[in-house]
């Protein structure tokens, strides 16, 4: 049976670093191209080498597939393209297309310029990455190259995010990126058709999680924020510049205008402006509601949050600040954050998820002392609170997804190892399906069972339909198909046996018997073959039995005749002829005379005793 | 395979094909051309058109009937509100239509009639800006309409147009006119369309695929492929290979079709639309120049967004850039938002603008430094202030029987300065203009139209190569505009066979269907042992258990029921599996050598005269006949005998 292989080259029993190689049917794709947030060596980037040990990847990979903007999925991708070296296509939707590269670009100066790192992907490179994509949209069927067909769904979690469905001969399988089952403030909820794969890869960010109403969390959110600059103190809110903030930013606003609220709300970040822009030319990305008000009231443009300025950091006074980057590991979050943390008025909200290594990460696990790279040591006094506001499907989202897309096997990626032996579980007991969760740098064979495509004659089939709709309906009835299979010029044709001979213009040789019996039953012909005729019927309940004028009796390709012998009215000779193919029926209908009910026969084989 | 013509209009189709037992509906064009004949619909009380006089027969004259019928300049116009002539309803029962596909927005302005209260319970599918913008057409009509409503329904007329002067009596079945639907209709109506995107394959009950695929005309507009394992029709309608604001054309998705139909070919194919667009923008500067303003009747989307962008740059270099710009209509604001988040249905070169970002559309721009104004209705908060002259206006509707247009040619129609330029096609500009003649303002037609020309079209089908092309009827004649015009019809070729078909006519396509997708469980394919009968070719008997599911044929081994309650009793099924077939010639040598090695030596043998051998077995009184093709036994004999005679006779040929 031919195999589906996937080998993780990140964001196997790991968040972060999403880099996925599939293989099935000859071809390599590649899922996502991301970086890990956590590292700041080369275990940031995947291992390349896994797939040649030097040189370009081009000739070994057939497309690559990127799920949506965020930087775990996306951020190797300039390093992978242009320092590794990769020429062929690489696909995206357009919201991706246009936000990525503003990212990467973000991410560089951070790296390069902070960090003063070398040996990274320079502007120009991300430039040269770009021209390679190929920008789909959602439901459009693509075909990379005659074998390989791609289709994207909606997948949520991000403006432009998208699952993908992949298809290489009979074969498909559906990766979902990152995706979220229930509907936010700006975004819809994913959706998929019973597109049932061979194998569905999702991620498992929430594995164990079910999370309470959104509602409540909300509540609960702007609960916090306010108490807290209501007795003055500072909020932090790291976030990622496109995504998270736009919900939060809407929610902050919404409530700030109906409490009347006077605090000042600041979005520390450049991308602000442009951010919404791209929210606001992609809108049919967001949700219904969005998409029905956008032409009066752009819900992008906020009345109370202003751009921050650096020096506002050190402003006396209540305020809620966005910051970039969402898991404190870099940035102006950080710095925000070694500023405000020892005071215990203070709060910071993590949103989203932490990769291990970040300080959000370390914050989030109750540290109350953090050391940084210069000896600088903070002591975290502020509170900290985690609002899982980071738009993941959770366990029963991922369950749901499971539901509706009815994949025949399932394999986890982008979450924590035990919590996705514990979904595992659930998956397996729910579904009786086979689940996998293979780390990184190890290879998952998944063994597919095939359909071969037949073209099959119409008229074949037509009569097959016919015979089954003459019967009386019986749901346990089974429709048989028998045909001739013709494989010529690497064309399978199935069809009437007929219909082959003719087409193929060979001869077929007819073996057929006739066998005679004896009988002794008094009294004339015709009475003779009513009665067989009638015994036939009875016995042959499953066959058709037709009584034909020449006093024949036929039964699919045997026919039972009566020869009459002058002057003799006791003895008759009934000869049954049939083809080789009705050898049992034959060979039935001959001896049939060995238990007559009411027809008594003196049967005798030996004709000439 | 069938298709019935619903609509006499080829520029506003609505056909139906009936395939694999479904029945698919091609587009619900309007034909809005009846509109014409009524009066139009002012805004406020118009002394001119109040005051028209009654028309009465010169014999037969029916009371009941005054009022009905008003005069102008020698025509008669029916004092009414407007009917449209909706898809021929006769000859399908729309509740049995499965699925509706749509090109474009302006071939679906009849769904409402379609899909409500005739017991529809199908599916529609369309693209997403084909939905929305199809939407501001509907909506922008029944607004127009509804505003300025009519005290009387005129309907006696039809029992009279064989006694009223042309076109009246010309009329086709006014009968079966119908006055406008109302906006819940359109609602419930466009609440049926499914948003499809381009080249997504759409399962339709597991019968076949349909693909809507970019046709370069509008914006979302779309050909549609119909395709199963084994046939392909491609339905080509409102397509455009000019370089304009939407996606370019996919041909390569419409090419090797079996069936190519065709429709929605260009209603001014004797212009260029390049040309026209250079001579409106003249005419423009021109009238702006003495002064005068400019009316241009439009829809509120389409060949109107690239209007704004040709115009104002034009006035731009002709040192009018402070000459202001009115859109009115009741969609323009959602129009013109609109427009500018559709990124992905765009041309490539508006496409990567979002990627800046930055609009699209240059009309965001000129909305946003109030070049360009737009407003719902005249009567629209700011208008009033706003409004200077010399400007110029785009408005509906382009038939001027209703809408805000009807306004301005009421105000400007006196005045020899101002100028009404036509540019959509769908109305004979002089029949828009007739009541309210005698005008005084200039009237200048340039259709502007990008979808295929006939050259344009004849071209597109060398390179599609249909095996067959259907075709209306009216694309084999010139067009009645340019009656010498022979150039101006669709290409008879001899390499294919071309199909012509009329309004209410019902057509048999030739399309035989031989074969259909299955497909064998890979068990199946396994226990399979193909025989090579010649050189390339194998073949295998195959028995399995068929399953049928959404129409998808599957074919799996099954495995013979045990519980056979006639154990000695040959079923069926167990028959058919065992079944294998012998062909080719018998090996006689081989069938003597196993009689004498199982120690029958008693035979004779005879030649025929046709070739065949007899071998006759006198002590069991059997006979074995062998020629190429057959091989009978008579067995007077045991049936031990004939089996082992069988057992020798299966070693001695080939089977599958």
């Amino acid at each position: 049976m031919p195999d589906i292989r996937l080998t993780p080259l990140g964001a196997g029993q790991d968040v972060g670093r999403s880099c996925l190689l599939l293989s099935m049917g000859g071809k390599n794709i590649m899922l996502d191209c991301g970086m890990h947030m956590g590292y700041n060596d080369e275990r940031r980037f995947p291992d390349f080498s896994y797939i040649v040990p030097e040189g370009p990847i081009t000739s070994h990979i057939d497309c690559v597939i990127i799920s949506h903007f965020h930087l775990d999925h996306c951020g190797a991708l300039p390093y992978m393209s242009e320092m590794i070296g990769y020429n062929g296509p690489i696909y995206m939707t357009h919201p991706t297309k246009a936000i990525a590269p503003i990212l990467l670009e973000d991410m560089r100066k951070v790296a390069v310029e902070r960090k003063g790192e070398s040996n990274f992907f320079t502007t120009q490179m991300i430039k040269d990455c770009m021209k390679k994509v190929i920008a789909v949209t959602l439901h459009q069927s693509v075909m990379v190259d005659s074998d390989i067909e791609i289709k994207a769904y909606y997948a949520g979690h991000v403006l432009g995010a998208a699952m993908f469905w992949i298809r290489v001969g009979s074969q498909s399988v559906v990766y979902t990126g990152d995706y979220n089952m229930t509907p936010d403030r700006h975004l819809g909820a994913a959706w998929i058709d019973k597109c049932r794969p061979d194998l569905l890869i999702s991620e498992s960010t929430y594995a164990t999680t079910i999370r309470d109403s959104k509602r409540c969390r909300e509540r609960d959110f702007l609960k916090k924020v306010h108490e807290c600059v209501a007795k003055g103190g500072k909020v932090l809110i790291p976030v990622f510049a496109l995504g998270r903030a736009q919900e939060l930013c809407i929610l902050l606003e919404t409530y700030w205008e109906r409490m009347n609220l006077k605090y000042p709300i600041y979005f520390a970040v450049g991308l602000t402006e442009k951010a919404n822009t791209y929210y606001k030319m992609f809108i049919t990305w967001t949700n219904q509601k969005i998409r029905k008000t956008f032409v009066h009231r752009n819900m992008f443009d906020f009345k109370h949050i202003k751009p921050f300025d650096k020096g506002y950091i050190d402003n006396p006074g209540a305020m809620v600040v966005f910051a970039t980057p969402g898991m404190l590991h870099a940035g102006l979050s950080l710095q925000i954050f070694k500023k405000w943390a020892s005071n215990e008025n203070n709060m910071v909200i993590m949103p989203g998820y932490c990769v291990q290594g970040t300080v959000g990460h370390k914050i989030l696990g109750g540290a109350k002392k953090i050391e940084f790279e210069n000896r600088q040591v903070v002591d975290v006094k502020m509170s900290v609170e985690y609002m899982s506001f980071s738009a993941h499907a959770d366990a029963k989202g991922i369950m749901q997804l499971i539901q509706y897309c009815e994949p025949k096997n399932v394999l986890l990626v982008h979450g924590e190892a035990e919590k996705m032996e514990f979904l595992k579980g659930k998956i397996k007991e729910e579904f009786h399906i086979e689940c996998y969760m293979p780390a990184n740098g190890e290879t998952c064979t998944i063994a597919t069972p095939v359909k071969i495509p037949v073209d099959a004659s119409l008229s074949l089939l037509k009569a097959e339909a016919k015979r089954y709709n003459s019967l009386p309906p019986d749901p346990k009835r089974r429709r048989l198909i028998h045909g001739v299979l013709v494989m010529k010029d690497n064309r399978i044709t199935l069809m009437d046996l007929s219909e082959a001979c003719k087409e193929l213009g060979f001869n077929r040789h007819i073996l057929s018997f006739t066998s005679t019996v004896k009988l002794d039953d008094p009294g004339p012909t015709v009475r003779t073959i009513e009665k067989l005729y009638n015994l036939l019927q009875e016995k042959l309940s499953e066959w058709t039995v037709t009584l034909l004028e020449t006093r024949t009796i036929s039964v699919e390709s045997v026919e039972v005749k009566i020869e009459e012998e002058s002057n003799d009215q006791r003895h008759k000779k009934v000869l049954v002829t049939w083809s080789n193919q009705d050898e049992d029926l034959g060979a039935y209908i001959l001896g049939a005379g060995d238990v007559p009910a009411e027809v008594t026969f003196h049967r005798n084989n030996e004709v000439n005793q | 395979m069938k298709l019935y013509c619903l609509s006499g209009d080829p520029a506003k189709p609505c056909y139906v094909i009936s395939f694999k037992e479904l029945l698919i509906m091609l587009d619900c064009g309007l034909t809005a051309q009846s509109v014409l004949n009524f009066l139009p619909l002012p805004l406020v009380q118009s002394s001119k058109l109040a005051n028209f006089v009654n028309w009465i027969p010169s014999r037969d004259h029916d009371p009941q009937m005054d009022g009905e019928l008003k005069e102008c300049c020698g025509r008669i116009f029916i004092d009414s509100a407007p009917e449209f002539c909706p898809p021929v309803d006769k000859v399908i029962d729309f509740s049995e239509i499965d699925v509706i596909l749509i090109s474009n927005y302006l071939n679906m302005l009849a769904l409402p009639y379609i899909t409500e209260g005739t017991g529809f319970n199908g599916t529609v599918y369309a693209t997403e800006p084909t939905l929305q913008i199809g939407r501001f057409f509907l909506e922008e009509l029944v607004e127009y309409i509804e505003a300025a409503p009519k005290a009387n329904l005129a309907s006696q007329w039809k029992d009279m147009t064989h006694l009223l002067p042309p076109p009246l009596c010309d009329l086709f079945k006014p009968k079966s006119w119908r006055h406008i639907f109302s906006a819940a209709d359109v609602q419930n109506s466009l609440a049926r369309v499914k948003i499809a995107g381009y080249d997504e394959k759409l399962d339709i009950f597991g019968a076949l695929q349909v693909t809507p695929v970019s046709s370069g005309f509008c914006l979302g507009s779309s050909n549609w492929v119909l395709s199963t394992g084994h046939e392909k029709i491609a339905y080509v309608s409102g397509s455009s290979t000019l370089t304009t604001h939407p996606r370019p054309i996919n041909q390569s998705a419409l090419k090797h079709a079996d069936v190519v139909i065709m429709a929605g070919l260009t209603q001014a194919p004797h212009v260029n639309p390049d040309t026209m667009l250079g001579e409106l923008c003249m005419n423009v500067a021109v009238t702006l120049r003495n002064g005068g303003s400019v009316l241009i009747p439009c829809y509120p989307s389409g060949v109107v967004y690239d209007l704004f962008e040709c115009l104002s740059k034009n006035l731009d270099n002709a040192g009018l850039s402070l000459i202001p710009m009115f859109f009115i209509s009741p969609v323009a604001d959602s129009s013109l938002a609109y427009s500018n988040i559709l990124a992905e249905w765009l041309s490539s070169g508006k496409q990567n603008k979002v990627y800046i970002p930055d609009d699209p559309f240059p009309h965001a721009y000129l909305v946003k430094n109030a070049r360009l104004k737009h407003y719902k209705r005249i009567y629209s908060e700011g208008f009033s202030t706003d409004f200077r002259q010399p400007c110029v206006v785009f408005c509906g509707h382009p038939s001027l029987r209703f809408g805000d247009a009807v306004h301005f040619i009421e105000l400007w129609g006196n005045n020899p300065q101002h100028t009404i330029i036509f540019t959509e096609p769908d109305f004979p500009y002089l029949q828009a203009l007739a009541p309210f003649q005698p005008l005084a303002m200039k009237a200048i037609y340039c259709p502007i139209e990008t979808s295929l020309n006939f050259q344009q079209a004849n071209k597109l089908i060398k390179e599609l190569k249909p095996n067959v092309l259907v075709i209306p009827e009216s694309y084999t004649q010139p067009p009645s505009m340019a009656p010498h015009k022979a150039d101006l019809v669709i290409d008879q070729m001899q390499d294919r066979q071309v199909i012509t078909f009329k309004n209410g006519e019902v057509i048999k396509l030739p399309l035989k269907r031989k074969r259909n997708r299955v497909y064998l469980s890979s068990e199946l394919a396994q226990s399979l042992v193909p025989k090579e009968i010649s050189p390339g070719t194998t073949l295998s008997t195959v028995t399995g258990l068929l399953q049928v599911k959404d129409n998808l044929h599957d074919i799996q081994v099954f495995d013979e029921s045990t519980s056979d309650s006639k154990a000695n009793v040959p079923s069926c099924e167990h028959v058919l599996k065992k079944t294998k077939y012998e062909w080719g010639t018998l090996d006689v040598d081989m069938f003597m050598k196993l009689l004498v090695q199982d120690g029958i030596t008693n035979l004779k043998t005879k030649q025929g005269s046709d070739g065949s051998l007899s071998i006759y077995i006198p002590n069991e009184k059997t006979t074995i006949r062998i020629d190429d093709k057959n091989t009978h036994i008579s067995c007077g004999g045991k049936q031990s005998l004939r089996l082992k005679l069988r057992d020798f006779l299966m070693k001695c040929i080939q089977t599958f």
